[in-house]
């Protein structure tokens, strides 16, 4: 596997850059190539998506299986492009984007109660009961000026958590 | 309102937190009480930290790190020590190689037939041909060790029989077992293996009291802890020697112990082994390599430098549970050897967390 990492070409790293918008830098493009062959046992090219949850750190992500919908059989380009939103340097537009991918579980666009509360029951397990959760979600969204039939869509994302800091970063490790 | 605040507040605390395996897992401790702000509709729909901890688990885990091999660093980059380099596997492969093969095949011939007799012909006898077994035992690790030139420095008091009492070791490769076993015969708790390995565990280590089993199997889990249970109370049997990890750890970190060796009652004498890499990774990695791939790299290699520490034993404290026992001679070990320490079960390598341990995360 050493050897692995020098098979990427100027040309390759740059085309991933820009596959990404830049949100790696080269030496992190490298580091993850290598670390995506690793995960990519069989050398097919792409990564099954059962093999993430041979990891037992992501196995054990109260998201884990929210985000293994989306990461579904990828390519090295798609797995750069989708831990880019992870990356410091993405936007706020692209973070936001990707949490509403994790809620929005039929990807019509639209997040329903429905898509809210199955991630507050992923992130909470048996520390609150069903009755609970629901209690709290509609309460929650009251206040904020939406109703339990509501569909929140992208632009009501940006607007609830657009005006914060989010801390969505994942270091990729350089040596 | 405010008891949802705090249920929720404590429920973002434990996913900041690091993951752990259920009975690692502090109880009560990540439920602290934040000041209870009003809970917003952000708030509960920022699920940023636990999305930023999933995707640092894929960029990076420490669990594939524990059985990464990691590629000894190459020198031969230059162009006055290329011709070195060269002249060097010239060496290794066409003279070393050899020798080694040589004495490891002579070594095998005094050994069987030394043994086969001694087997079959002193039935009566059990006593002594126990003992003799036990050093022709010793005298082939030996020949092992000799066969990559093992620079072996064991530190402290060697090993000395008698009952109630289990010696435990970090595990990198099976020659860890070789390298003990040439000092003194331990009977050890092995995985059953397949080919000539399976061979020799069925017909020559049996006569020094190992015990093998199938990892996968879960009823051999009772027979083995009956036999366990057994073979520490007899007098005259052979130490007892557990690799509590259950797999092969590349050496830089040391992973979950099993509780079974903690449960026995029994003395618990720790020894921890450090490879020196300066030649070559004694990190047996099973997926990768088969065993006899593995030695065959250890023979052509120019030596395989060691340091083992028979570290003074313990015993379970009152009070203490055993799976606290094995974490503290976990760190130990750990200490000794200079490893990092990880919260995982290395049987994770064969089988997936069950969704039990997502639950309680």
């Amino acid at each position: 596997m050493g050897n692995t990492s020098s098979m990427l070409t100027q040309y390759d790293i740059e085309e991933v850059q820009q596959h990404c918008k830049n949100a790696f830098t080269q030496q992190e493009i490298v580091s993850l190539y290598q670390r995506f062959c690793q995960l990519d046992r069989n050398n097919c090219g792409f990564i099954p998506s059962d093999e993430f949850l041979s990891i037992p750190e992501f196995a054990v992500n109260p998201l884990s299986q929210s985000m293994l919908r989306l990461l579904d059989g990828f390519n090295f380009k798609e797995f750069i492009a989708f831990l880019s939103a992870f990356s410091p340097r993405a936007t706020l537009q692209h973070k936001i984007e990707f949490i509403f991918k994790v809620y929005d579980t039929d990807c019509n666009g639209k997040v329903s109660f429905d898509d809210m509360l199955t991630v507050l029951r992923d992130l909470t397990g048996q520390y609150m009961s069903e009755q609970q959760r629901k209690e709290v979600l509609a309460q929650v969204l009251e206040e904020a000026g939406y109703t339990k039939d509501s569909f929140l869509v992208l632009s009501d994302f940006m607007k609830i958590l657009g005006n914060s800091d989010l801390k969505m970063e994942a270091e990729v490790p350089v040596d | 309102m405010n008891r949802t605040g705090i249920l929720k507040s404590s429920n973002s605390e434990l996913d900041l937190d690091r993951p752990n395996i259920e009975d690692y897992l502090p109880s009560g401790a990540a439920i602290q009480q934040e000041p209870r702000g009003k809970l917003r509709l952000h708030d509960l729909l920022d699920i940023s930290p636990t999305l930023s901890e999933a995707a640092g688990a894929i960029v990076d885990d420490s669990f594939t790190r524990c059985f990464k091999s990691n590629p000894p660093e190459p020198w031969n980059w230059n162009i006055y020590l290329f011709p070195l380099w060269c002249f060097g596997v010239l060496l290794r492969y066409l003279i070393v190689f050899p020798t080694r093969a040589l004495v490891l095949t002579i070594g095998w011939i005094i050994f069987l037939s030394a043994f086969i007799p001694v087997h079959l012909l002193l039935k009566g006898h059990d006593k002594l041909r126990r003992n003799i077994e036990r050093s022709l035992v010793e005298m082939m690790c030996g020949f092992f060790v000799a066969s990559w030139t093992g620079v072996v420095k064991y530190h402290g008091p060697r090993p000395s029989r008698r009952p109630k009492q289990v010696f435990v070791a970090n595990h990198t490769s099976m020659i860890d077992f070789i390298i003990l076993e040439q000092m003194t015969a331990f009977a050890v708790i092995m995985q059953k293996h397949p080919g000539w390995v399976g061979l020799l565990q069925s017909t020559i280590l049996e006569s020094v009291g190992c015990i093998w089993f199938n990892r996968s199997e879960a009823k051999d889990r009772e027979i083995v802890a009956r036999k366990l249970r057994d073979h520490v109370q007899g007098t005259d049997n052979n130490p007892l020697l557990i690799f509590p990890e259950g797999t092969c750890v590349n050496n830089h970190y040391t992973v979950m112990f099993k509780k079974g060796a903690f449960e026995l009652g029994c003395t618990v004498c720790p020894i921890a082994i450090k490879y020196n890499k300066i030649f070559v990774d004694a990190f047996w990695n099973s997926r990768k390599q088969s065993f006899t791939t593995h030695l065959l790299q250890l023979m052509t290699s120019w030596a395989v430098v060691c340091d083992v520490w028979y570290l003074e034993p313990q015993n379970l404290k009152p009070g203490e549970t055993p799976i606290e026992f094995a974490e503290r001679v976990r760190d130990i070990i750990s200490t000794r050897a200079g490893l990092k320490m990880v919260p995982w079960d290395g049987y994770l390598k064969y089988s997936r967390p069950s969704p039990k341990h997502r639950e309680r995360k």
